[in-house]
């Protein structure tokens, strides 16, 4: 009993719950270093303009995205980020070539010698010796694992970016007009989306996918990019709306019908743009999130096909042999981890480069 | 040159509502008057008078719903837009009445260059190249007084100061040489300095330009060197309607006397600034008499029963009051309040 009183009395003294008024132990939260603190941009602008416009000079501001730019670099987990992801595309887009010229493999060639029919661990060639043929060692039918997780790379990022450029095109439109035009339109449109909302999405891209079932592998493909896009862009449109439905009462959106500017205009010419900054920071995060999705239907079997490889079917053949030929799953696993980690770094250090008020402290 | 002569607009009892949830509030209600070419007409009155829905009505940018213009004529050169369908108000927003709102700070789209959005209205309504539009766009905004302009036509809004951003929309306003300028409060955000600069500057645009313009303002000092008529608003209703000189000389209407003596005067010795008691009225729930009955330093019972004539002073003077008659003789006998 004696010796309990003693442990907690002298925890509170090495570390005190609080700190006298005035004396802060550590910065303050939510402020990270490096971080510029805008105390009123505003009125910085018109300091300048004041000292120098009569001198004719021009006052350099900093444009909006040079500013986010610059956020965006003292952030080392989104750069980070940035460059896995530039260098994972880049060796997705180039590798199976590379790996062509060097060792001859494609990421479908399958041996025609019975004795390389099987699984091979990393850097080992037939006879057991070591070998730079297959840095990734070769799946079940002796196919170069690296050149296929590459490949997969490919098919992957390509689901991601194309999804989300649907869902960005379909999504903005959607929201944008319905922002605009509000009143019974808006209603409509935006019940619209709520049902969809509603709907499990896997589900409708799971029916989707095998009510339309195509018969070759590239069919496949397109069928999911559209299924993925079609169901991804909801949020995208509420995100929009929202954001048009805060713009469209400000007064350069009066100004601009003043102007005898059409309503399409409007909404395309001068309000999309100013809620690029959200969007952007969406479409960032829609990319992993779709990708993900895509590994889960190709998991299951819905995705891509074979002789195409994603990391999703990779690691559904890997899991397969998991006891035995681990690599199969480990590598295509690590990738598509370490992938969606940077991109999601990546999103997160946008959305506080271009939007340091939503910043999550 | 246009000709100098006769009505460039003309609205006739005029009203514009808005179905809100506490009832229909009557934001524009009967309102008259008549522009002349090359004329300045000055609307004056309280926050929430009308004056903005008015101008808003005149181009017909009344959000619909919940607003509505119920009634009235608005005639512009013998056009009546409220006749007109969408597409053809819209070829004379911008090119033939333009506006210029309260906020620079907020009236310019903050992702767009100066030049794009001052070349787009060039462009839509007069049929400008690129080229020519950029020409011209600079040759505005060195026009209104922007030092520079070749290099700062390529800037962000927020690269420029409030002051510099209301020549701006000067800029753009007068790109397409309107008939009619509608300026809404245009110098209220801005500090008293720039705020003298501006106004000239638009006195001065007027005078080469030949454009009429409707200046709506709280400040009586603004309009006062800037207008050749005025009307005072309250309630959604003209209360006095005169020259400008005549109005600040000899007020008809009570209404007008609390304003004019609101205005501070730096010379006088006493601490107290004067001020019209109480606030202006709901507009859902007007009362039945005079809607400035409660506030009014003469009220008696008949105000508060029945509505107020419009009373004709003189040809182009009149107020809206019960005893417009003897609040003339009694401002003629002080000479100013």
């Amino acid at each position: 009993m004696e010796e309990d009183k003693q442990t907690t009395h002298s925890r509170t003294q090495a570390e005190p719950a609080y700190t006298p008024l005035g004396t802060p132990s550590t910065t303050p939260v939510g402020l990270r270093e490096g971080d510029i603190i805008h105390t009123s941009p505003e009125l910085a602008v018109g300091e300048a303009d004041v000292r120098f416009a009569e001198r004719g000079e021009i006052v350099s501001g900093s444009s909006l995205g040079r500013d986010a730019w610059r956020r965006l670099l003292k952030n080392r987990l989104a750069v980070f980020g940035m460059i896995v992801v530039i260098l994972v595309t880049l060796a997705s887009i180039l590798g199976p070539f590379i790996i062509h010229k060097a060792t001859g493999y494609t990421p479908d060639y399958i041996p025609t010698e019975v004795g390389l029919l099987k699984s091979f661990p990393p850097f080992t060639s037939p006879n057991g010796a070591f070998s730079w043929k297959h840095p990734m060692g070769t799946d079940n039918q002796g196919r170069d694992l690296l050149a296929r997780v590459l490949q997969g790379g490919q098919i992957s990022l390509m689901v991601g970016i194309i999804s989300t450029l649907v869902s960005l095109i379909i999504g903005v439109s959607y929201g944008a007009v319905a922002g605009y035009l509000g009143g019974r339109v808006d209603n409509v449109l935006m019940r619209l989306v709520d049902v969809l909302y509603s709907l499990p999405y896997v589900i409708i891209v799971i029916v989707l996918l095998s009510m339309f079932r195509s018969q070759t592998a590239r069919g496949q493909l397109v069928l999911l990019f559209v299924a993925l896009g079609s169901v991804s862009w909801l949020t995208m449109a509420r995100i929009v709306r929202g954001q048009v439905l805060s713009l469209k009462n400000q007064e350069f959106v009066l100004a601009a019908r003043a102007t005898g500017v059409s309503t399409p205009r409007i909404i395309f010419r001068h309000l999309v743009p100013n809620t690029l900054g959200p969007v952007i920071v969406y479409a960032t995060l829609t990319i992993p999130t779709v990708m993900l999705t895509e590994a889960f239907l190709s998991f299951l079997g819905f995705g891509v096909q074979p002789p195409l490889a994603s990391w999703g079917s990779l690691a559904s053949d890997g899991i397969q042999n998991i006891a035995i030929f681990p690599w199969q799953l480990i590598f295509p696993g690590i990738t598509m981890a370490l992938t969606l980690f940077s991109l999601n770094f990546l999103g997160d250090g946008l959305r506080d480069a271009l939007d340091p008020q939503m910043r999550k402290f | 040159m246009k000709s100098n002569k006769g009505n460039l607009l003309e609205v006739r009892d005029l009203r514009t509502y808005f179905e809100t949830e506490d009832g229909t509030v009557k934001a524009v209600d009967g309102i008259s008057f008549v522009l002349q070419r090359g004329e300045t007409l000055g609307i004056v009155g309280e926050s929430g008078s009308g004056k903005s829905v008015t101008n808003l009505s005149i181009i017909r940018l009344i959000p619909n719903p919940p607003g509505k213009i119920v009634s009235g004529e608005v005639i512009f050169n013998g056009q009546d837009i409220q006749l007109l369908p969408e597409s053809e108000v819209r070829k004379i927003r911008g090119r033939r009445i333009a506006m210029i709102f309260q906020d620079p700070m907020t009236s310019l789209n903050p992702f767009m260059k100066i030049s794009r959005q001052l070349t787009e209205i060039t462009q839509l309504h007069l049929g400008y190249s690129n080229e020519k539009a950029r020409e011209h766009a600079i040759k505005m905004l060195d026009t209104v007084g922007i030092p520079d302009a070749p290099a700062r036509v390529d800037s962000y809004p927020h690269e420029f100061s409030g002051g510099m951003r209301q020549r701006v929309m000067i800029a753009m306003a007068l790109s397409c040489e309107p008939e009619l300028l509608i300026a809404d409060e245009p110098t209220t955000a801005l500090d008293v300095t720039i705020q003298a600069q501006i106004l000239e500057l638009i006195k001065k645009l007027k005078h080469e330009t030949g454009t009429s313009v409707i200046l709506i303002t709280h400040d009586l000092g603004v309009v006062a060197g800037m207008t050749d008529h005025l009307l005072v608003m309250y309630a959604g209703k003209v209360f006095e309607q005169a020259p400008t000189r005549e109005l600040f000389a000899r007020p008809g209407n009570p209404y007008t006397r609390g304003l004019l003596r609101s205005v501070p005067d730096p010379t006088a010795e006493q601490s107290e600034l004067y001020q019209i008691p109480g606030l202006p009225p709901d507009l859902a729930r007007l009362p039945a008499g005079c809607p400035f009955a409660e506030r009014c330093e003469r009220a008696e019972e008949i105000c508060r029963r029945q509505f107020p004539p419009f009373v004709q002073l003189t040809p182009d003077h009149s107020s809206l009051c019960h005893f417009a008659g003897d609040v003339y003789q009694q401002s003629a006998h002080e000479g100013r309040p």
